[in-house]
Formats: structure tokens, sequence, C-alpha cells
């Protein structure tokens, strides 16, 4: 039977291990070679997008690259998505809504009127630039082929 | 209770048990906007409701299990706190800055960087914090007469807690890199030291309502925390299926996220099997309802849940969807909602003197949560999957989607109603005990 001293063994080898082995694929996936963001791409745009992106907190209502809180669409690719359903406008209506005085209400719900000035705005769509670019291992808002065959067609 | 410090445990928990009920509150107000009765946006909109909402519930289950570690140490250690008055000053400071996070929420003043919304400025006031509070339990438990397991494991959980929220802390530039480390922060805590936080309590508690020999419990203690961490590091994984890193950890986050079911499942066995063994009659049942429900529903909740949408082929169509809700809501509740809730039912008839554990309320209060909870699961379960076929599978777009499941929202509301009835029932039993006074001490039950 296992007694106590080969349990706590168990406990901190184990820990010792997972922690070790967890640090190097850390190293690994973050390094240069394994870079999967176009990291490269990170302009000083992108940067100041991110900033506006954490201070208006809009993973609050948002997702992007999946995370977020479902209450609003996927941002993800979010400006392929709007050109395709109007015909090459996308970067233009989200800077209409980022910039708009008026709160923007899909279907009832809505979202707060950011005011944004058009250098901003300009900043967010870089932002979204970069974030669409981004290799994600397959995941994208629509999954199923049978359902990408249909949007596609 | 055996040492008068322990009483500080008291203030820790009534202001854990206030804080839930502003967390409810804004829940409410998340679960009537998704239904179309957003009438508080111009003041808080959902972005401010929803940082509210997580974030309290983090700071009431920390003011609970700072609590629990006041009320456990001194009496593993066999003797006093080194400070109250710190201990006070802690609590004091723990609310202050707790207090000015929530209400700069509602100003933009925030990060915007789920469940890391605190500022950096009040991140090194939440740090200054926490090192009080180490520094004062640390203290205590090495000067103490004996280091218990249960007590090693507690303090460990909650130093490595405190050291994980430095990752989160680390400023980037590219939302790959900050999403990667600000899971080090949120994932290794919820699932893997603050299982540690739970495991020393529940063995605490076990210790003191079965009977059972302390050398048996602790023993399974470190083959549980042990499975925590074996599985749970590399089980971080699962959160970096698709965020923009390497596929590795489809194969690595895959197999050690299948495996983290296997702790909690071993923490309810141990839990039943620690209860059937048990000799003592301890008269709190209330206090046993909620330490075995604890290690049950964690086991549904954080174990089977999180199993049902672990699996990369799986994640796929739920990542970023409201299933995650549903596991969410479930294993916080049964992992760490409850515990809390389990040492405060504890520890409450012994820090007043005042012994309620008879009470049909405190009954109805356990009864009425976890059903009222289990009813919430299932429809944001039902939201979630019917979300992901829509959106993922049918193509439709992501509002009118929102309009189809609307109805799983009034059904959430409803259910969130009986939740919340039988935490307004535990609150008044709570405060039906009154203070803390020190004749308590004589008339403790162990």
């Amino acid at each position: 039977m296992l007694s106590k001293k080969q349990a706590r063994a168990f406990f901190l080898g184990g820990t010792l291990v997972t922690f070790l082995v967890f640090i190097g694929l850390t190293v690994y996936s973050l390094s240069k070679s394994q870079d999967q963001s176009n990291s490269e791409n990170i302009t000083e745009s992108v940067v100041r997008g991110k900033k506006i992106w954490e201070e208006n907190n809009c993973m609050g209502c948002h997702t992007i690259l999946g995370e977020g809180a479902y209450y609003a669409p996927e941002l993800t690719k979010v400006i392929d998505r709007l050109n395709l359903k109007y015909d090459g406008q996308g970067e233009d209506i989200i800077k209409s809504i980022l910039m708009s005085q008026v709160p923007w209400q899909p279907n009832g719900r809505k979202m707060v009127a950011y005011s944004m000035t058009e250098q901003e705005a300009e900043d967010m769509i870089a932002f979204f630039e970069w974030i669409g670019g981004i290799d994600l291992n397959g995941f994208d808002r629509i999954v199923s082929p049978l359902a990408k065959d249909k949007i596609s067609n | 209770m055996k040492y008068k410090s322990q009483k500080v445990a008291y203030w820790f928990f009534a202001l854990s048990m206030l804080l839930l009920v502003l967390q409810i509150t804004y829940g409410f107000i998340m679960g009537f906007a998704r239904v179309g009765f957003d009438n508080l946006h111009e003041i808080i909109p959902f972005n401010t409701a929803r940082a509210v909402h997580t974030n309290l519930l983090v700071v009431w289950l920390l003011s609970g299990f700072m609590g629990a570690a006041y009320y456990i140490i001194p009496e593993e250690a066999q003797r006093e706190l080194v400070s109250v008055k710190w201990a006070y000053v802690q609590l004091i400071s723990l609310a202050v800055v707790g207090v000015v996070a929530i209400v700069g929420y509602h100003f933009n003043y925030w990060e915007g960087r789920k469940f890391l919304e605190i500022p950096r400025p009040l991140d090194f006031l939440v740090v200054a914090n926490v090192l009080l509070f180490l520094g004062l339990i640390l203290t205590t438990l090495f000067k103490g007469k004996r280091k218990t397991t249960t007590a090693l494991v507690l303090s460990m959980g909650l130093l490595f807690a405190a050291l994980l929220y430095l990752p989160g802390m680390l400023p980037f530039d590219s939302q790959v890199t900050d999403s990667f480390f600000r899971w080090w922060v949120v994932h290794l805590w919820v699932e893997g030291v603050w299982e540690l936080i739970m495991g020393g309590i529940l063995s605490f508690l076990l210790i003191k309502l079965t009977g059972v020999d302390r050398e048996v419990i602790e023993k399974w203690l470190y083959v549980i925390v042990g499975l925590t961490f074996l599985s749970g590091v590399l089980g971080t994984g699962h959160h970096y299926y698709y965020i923009g890193v390497n596929k590795i950890w489809l194969i690595v986050g895959g197999i050690f996220s299948a495996l983290e079911p296997l702790a909690f499942l071993a923490m309810a066995l141990f839990a039943v099997n620690m209860y059937r063994k048990g000799e003592k009659k301890h008269p709190n049942k209330l206090a046993l309802y909620w330490t075995l429900g604890a290690a049950i529903v964690s086991f549904v909740g954080a174990g089977l849940l999180g199993f049902a949408h672990t699996l990369p082929q799986t994640n796929l169509y739920t990542h970023g969807t409201l299933v995650t809700a549903m596991h969410g809501h479930l294993a916080f509740w049964g992992a760490y909602g409850m515990i809390v809730l389990a040492i405060i039912s504890y520890a409450l008839p012994n820090l007043t003197g005042r012994k309620l554990y008879q009470s049909t309320r405190g009954r109805a209060a356990f009864w009425l949560s976890n059903i009222g909870m289990i009813g919430m699961t299932v429809a944001f379960g039902v939201a979630g999957v019917a979300q992901v076929y829509l959106e993922r599978k049918f193509g439709m777009d992501f509002m009118q989607v929102q309009g189809e499941i609307g109805i799983h929202f009034v059904v959430l509301i409803l259910c969130a109603i009986i939740f919340t009835t039988g935490i307004v029932l535990y609150i008044i039993d709570f405060y039906k005990h009154g203070k803390p006074n020190d004749e308590a001490l004589e008339q403790a039950i162990d």
C-alpha cells in the first residue's frame, strides 16, 4: 500500500517534471521559428489598436481569437466577413461604427458609442487586419466543411 | 475555535458574502440584457457588468480562501496568529482595492483582459496585499508547534497563487503572447493552485467532520494534488489550441486536459469514502453537506463538463461559444464556491458559539442554490450547443443566432432566481449566527 512519503514524492516529482516540460514547451512554441502570428507585421498602429481594444474592454462583449464574452460577434477575420457580405465595404463599415456618436444597435442589442477619431478607428482596423492574418490551426467562426461550402457558393 | 485570533476569519467571510451578493446582482444585469432588457446600458453596459461579475467572483472566493486560512492555520499550527492587527489591515486594504477596481470599471478604468481587468497600478496594490497576507500566514505556520500536511498544502496553494499573478502583469504588444501568459494566471489558478487550496480546506474539514485518521486523509491529499498538477499544468494547452500558437499544444493540451477529470474524480471518491469510513458523528451536518457537495459537484462541473469540450476536435466547434459559460458556472460553483460555503458553515458556529446547524433554512439554502445552479448550467449548455449548431455548422449570422437562443436566457434567469433564493437563505443564516466572540472559545465543537 502507498505510504504518505511515497504520495508526497509523487506530488513533488510529478509537479516538478510537468512544470519543467511546460516551461520547455512555452519557450519552444514562442520561439521565432515557430511564430504563427506574423509578429513582424505588428506595426505601431497595431499596438495602438490593441491598446484601444484593452482600454475599452471590447473583450467584455465581443470575442477575439475565440476569447471574450459571447455577447457580441467574434471579431477575428471580421474585415473579410464584412467585405464578403457588403461588397468590399468591410473597413468603412467598421470605421463608421467605431466613429459613430450614436449607439449602434444591431437587432436591438446595444453597443457603447465610442466616438473614436479617424486615427483611432484606423488603428483598430490595423489591429483587426493583423489578427486576421494569424494561423489559428483551423479555427474559424464557421467550422463545418458543409457550411463553408454553402457560404463560398 | 481554539484561538482568539481566528475571529478575524469571520470578517473575511462577511466580506466574501457581501461580494457574492454583488456578483449575483451583476449577473442578473447581464441576464436581463441578453433577453432585451438592457435599461441600465448607459451606466452599466454589458462589458462593465461582465468585468464586475467575474472579478467579484475572484475576489469573494479569495476573501473566502483568506478567511479559511486565518481560521485553519492557527488551529493546525497550534498557536495564535502572529498579528491580528495586521490581519485587519489586510482585510481593509483588500476591500478598498476591490471597491476601487469595481468602481473604476464603471468609468473605463480597466485593462480589458478577460478575468484580469484590474489596471496595472492597482495590480501592485493587490500584490502588496497578498504579500502581507502570506507573511502573516507563513510566519504563523513556521512559528507554530506543528506543520501539518493540510496546512502546508493550503499555504503552498496560496503562495503559488500569488506568484502566478505576476505573469499576468507582463506587458506584450502581441495579442497572442498576451493571451498566452494571461492563461498562466487564469488556468494555472483555477485548474492548478486553487485546487491545492480547495484540497487543503477539504482535508481540514474531513479530518474535523469524519474523524478519520489525519495520516490517511493527508496521504490521499498528496495523491489528489499530485494528479491535479500532473494533468493540470500541461492541460493549460487546451487554451492554446486556436489562439495562434504551435500545433504541439493540440496534442499536449488534448492528452493532459483529458486527464484533468481524474483529479476531481479522486477528490469526490476520497471525500465520499472518508465520510463512509468515519465513525465520528459530528453534529454540524450542514458543513458535511457542503463539503461532500463541493467534492461531487466539482467533479461534475469542472471534471465532466470540462472534459465535454476539452478535446481539440470538439473545442474547434465550441471555442468562443456559450458552452464555455456552461462549464465555467458549475465548475466555479462546485470547486470553489461550495468549498468556501463549506468552511464558513463549519467555522461560524465555532466562531460565534451559536449552533444553528439543524436549521431547515440552512438545508434549504444548500438544495435551492444547487438546484438553481444546475438549472443555470443546463440553460447555458442548451444555448451553447444550439449556438454551435446554428453558427458553426449551419453558418448563421451571430446576431440571428442570439435571437434564436434568447429563450434559454429566460430559463437561465428563472433558475438564477432559485439559486439566489438559496444564497439569500444562506446569508440570513450567516447573519443569525451573530458576531464572533471570546465566549465561543469554550463552546467550540472540534
